[in-house]
């Protein structure tokens, strides 16, 4: 048995750490502008399961990633379409329409899997690329810098959403639709439009969350392969106080406690493997608890808009 | 007034105190039935795109689960745990909180209920079996209780937490079968199997037809549909858990505790979902095994939803999906479809009927304010 606190061991848990928090910071930084422009997408990990089944398939097909990536974002971008209809148009209440697009995410890509596919198989997805001299410092190199391009995406997007959240218009529409969404209107801002863009953009991201984990992390496909992940995203949001900041941190935190599990089991420790599998859902529910940043909410998150009416 | 639910943020929903007419019960049963043709209908194009003559594969669907007595017996065993759990998400809803956390709420009440069987096995029937239901309902119940306090003390979305409930309560079910629960007569034979010790036949609940698994669990279902009913519209507990979901605002000013009013109906439906997974032990397993939850729990969201909300509303949708599930697996036989459509098509009815009720409700809105304006000119002329 290896030493648990090796140099070794340690660089591979933060090394799995970054390669997991992955499909996190893709889906939970999507949700933050679904959620800032007021409406909660929790059809996630439904989008995540369908979006990543596709990219899968395209893989499988053609063996061209960015396709798979590129058919990710398709299906991300019709089920954000779907929601938002029912969610900003036809105004059904948020948390019932996104179970029914997680119901639908989850059968949809079963069925298609085994009637598709049929047994477990597995697809080369995105090769790591190392950056050059970067990669070449010692511990942090490999961790850091060689990992694929979906990974470098990911961390990216914080920065990227950070700006247009904070400097552009389009930033103060999402956030002023979400706040205040009678206000927005009178002032000339149509509260559906930037509703249906944000919520087709966090769609899109949950794509490629979906896409990394089939494309990116595990290489295959499986029934129900985002095992809630998608819900961990959405609780990501509350947790990091609507900052992509905020994500970040609890994406890295998330996906620090699975590879800590995950090696725990490699490590072969005795813990029974169902109670290391218990920890990052106990987590999400005791982060949810604590989250102090609540002040932060968007005032009009969860709330239809009916225009002239309130 | 069912479906008001949806729009308990539109003031205009509460002040409609009269109790529909016909034409608008039809709206509200009918529509939602047309979701799931609507549903049918994308899934036929589906089918039809992996090769697949949808009739034939809907016809298979319907003659498993309606087209002999052993069919329909099947469809009614499924659809008892979707009726419970059916009814604790009505009560729930009612008060404006979703209870996504049926599944964790089955396995903790089929634990407990298992604990208690496997545990005073020498018990008489009638003395042991309603005490493995009590059991099973407040096992389900705490697990209820904990997402419902969480909500009222820390405004932690219920939806969130109960999803992650049941990941933990799956786990821990895998924890207990492969551990402390696990079968001594697999651990003797060497298979290892994940599943309990067979429960003691006094535990049994009594088959209603010979070669069936149907069971006594039907009568204890539909005995708490009528008791729902009368919870909801005749106790004040009942009436203040209506008025939480339809306006909360109204409700704080008359002096109704709202968050604990939705954290009593979380733990009532928690409990609901408890019995359901109990009942499905002693009447179908006879002990647990994986796979137990059969995915009750959120097929149960969907038959609330189809049923209006309304306890009785709920028996008949139920049925139906017990009838789904059941015919799904014929399917699968017939055709070479795997059951997981079924998910699908459930999926697609709640996105139907969540984004319809507006729709119905503005309709309905409409005729009444048509009937204010029609009122005094009819007094006039008397």
């Amino acid at each position: 048995m290896m030493n648990v606190f090796s140099f070794d061991v340690l660089s591979g848990v933060l090394r799995t750490m970054i390669a997991l928090s992955t499909p996190f910071l893709y889906a939970a930084l999507g949700e933050t502008f679904s959620q800032l422009s007021g409406v909660v997408n929790l059809g996630v990990d439904g989008i995540m399961l369908l979006a990543g089944f596709f990219a899968f398939y395209a893989v499988f097909l053609t063996g061209n990633v960015w396709l798979g990536l590129l058919a990710a974002m398709i299906v991300g971008l019709i089920m954000g379409l779907i929601m938002s209809l029912v969610s900003v148009t036809l105004k059904a209440q948020q948390g019932i329409s996104g179970i029914g697009l997680q119901m639908f995410g989850l059968g949809m890509s079963s069925l298609l899997f085994k009637v598709l596919v049929g047994t477990v198989k597995t697809v080369s997805g995105f090769a790591p690329v190392k950056i050059p001299l970067l990669g070449d410092i010692p511990f942090l190199g490999p961790i850091l810098f060689n990992n694929n391009v979906l990974v470098y995406g990911g961390f990216l997007l914080v920065p990227i959403s950070w700006w247009i959240l904070e400097k552009t218009t389009l930033g103060l529409k999402i956030k002023a639709v979400g706040q205040n969404p009678a206000a927005a209107d009178s002032v000339g801002i149509n509260v559906n439009r930037i509703r249906y863009f944000s919520v087709c953009l966090g769609a899109v991201l949950a794509g490629v969350a979906g896409a990394s984990l089939s494309i990116s992390i595990a290489n295959l496909f499986q029934d129900n392969l985002t095992a809630g992940q998608g819900f961990i995203a959405v609780a990501l949001v509350y947790f990091g106080g609507w900052s992509p900041v905020g994500v970040l941190g609890g994406a890295l935190l998330f996906s620090l406690a699975n590879s800590a599990q995950l090696w725990l089991q490699v490590l072969g420790i005795n813990v029974p493997a169902s109670l290391a599998v218990m920890l990052p859902y106990l987590l999400t529910i005791v982060v949810l608890t604590v989250a102090v940043n609540r002040g932060k909410q968007p005032a009009a998150l969860n709330k239809q808009f009916f225009r002239g009416e309130n | 007034m069912p479906m008001a639910f949806m729009l308990q943020r539109n003031k205009a929903a509460v002040k409609a105190p009269k109790k529909g007419d016909g034409f608008e019960f039809m709206l509200r049963t009918l529509v939602p039935f047309l979701g799931v043709f609507a549903a049918l209908a994308i899934s036929a194009v589906v089918l039809l795109m992996l090769k697949t003559n949808p009739i034939v594969a809907y016809s298979a669907m319907l003659q498993g689960a309606f087209g002999s007595i052993s069919g329909l017996s099947q469809s009614l065993v499924k659809a008892t745990p979707l009726l419970l759990v059916g009814l604790g998400v009505c009560i729930a809803f009612r008060a404006s909180v979703i209870n996504v956390g049926g599944e964790g709420q089955i396995i903790l009440g089929s634990i407990a209920g298992t604990w208690m069987a496997l545990s005073f096995p020498d018990l008489p029937s009638a003395i042991l079996i309603p005490a493995c239901m009590t059991v099973g309902f407040i096992a389900g119940a705490f697990w209820g209780f904990i997402p419902g306090l969480l909500k009222a003390r820390f405004k932690v979305n219920e939806i969130l937490s109960t999803i992650m409930l049941n990941a933990i309560a799956l786990q821990f079910m895998n924890f207990l079968l492969q551990g402390p629960m696990m079968d001594p007569e697999g651990i003797k034979a060497g298979t290892f199997l994940a599943q309990s010790a067979r429960l003691p036949e006094s535990s049994w609940l009594a088959r209603l037809i010979p070669r069936t698994q149907l069971h006594a669990g039907l009568y204890v279902a539909l005995g708490f549909a009528v008791l729902v009913y009368i919870f909801l519209w005749r106790t004040t507990i009942g009436y203040q858990i209506r008025a939480v979901g339809l306006n909360p605002n109204a409700s704080r000013y008359s002096g109704i505790n709202v968050p604990f009013n939705q954290m009593l109906s979380l733990t009532i439906a928690g409990g609901l979902s408890g019995l359901a997974g109990v009942i499905e032990v002693m009447g179908v397993h006879r002990r647990i095994l994986e796979g137990l939850t059969g995915g009750y729990g959120f097929t149960g969201i969907v038959a609330a939803l189809l049923g209006s909300l309304h306890p009785l509303g709920i028996v008949p949708a139920s049925v139906l999906f017990g009838g789904l599930l059941v015919g799904a697996n014929t399917m699968q036989r017939a055709v070479q479809i795997p059951a997981a459509l079924i998910n699908a098509i459930l999926g697609l009815i709640v996105l139907f009927v969540s984004g319809s009720a507006l729709w119905i409700h503005n309709i309905i809105k409409k005729r009444k304010t048509a009937a204010v304006v029609l009122a005094p000119v009819k007094d006039a002329e008397q």
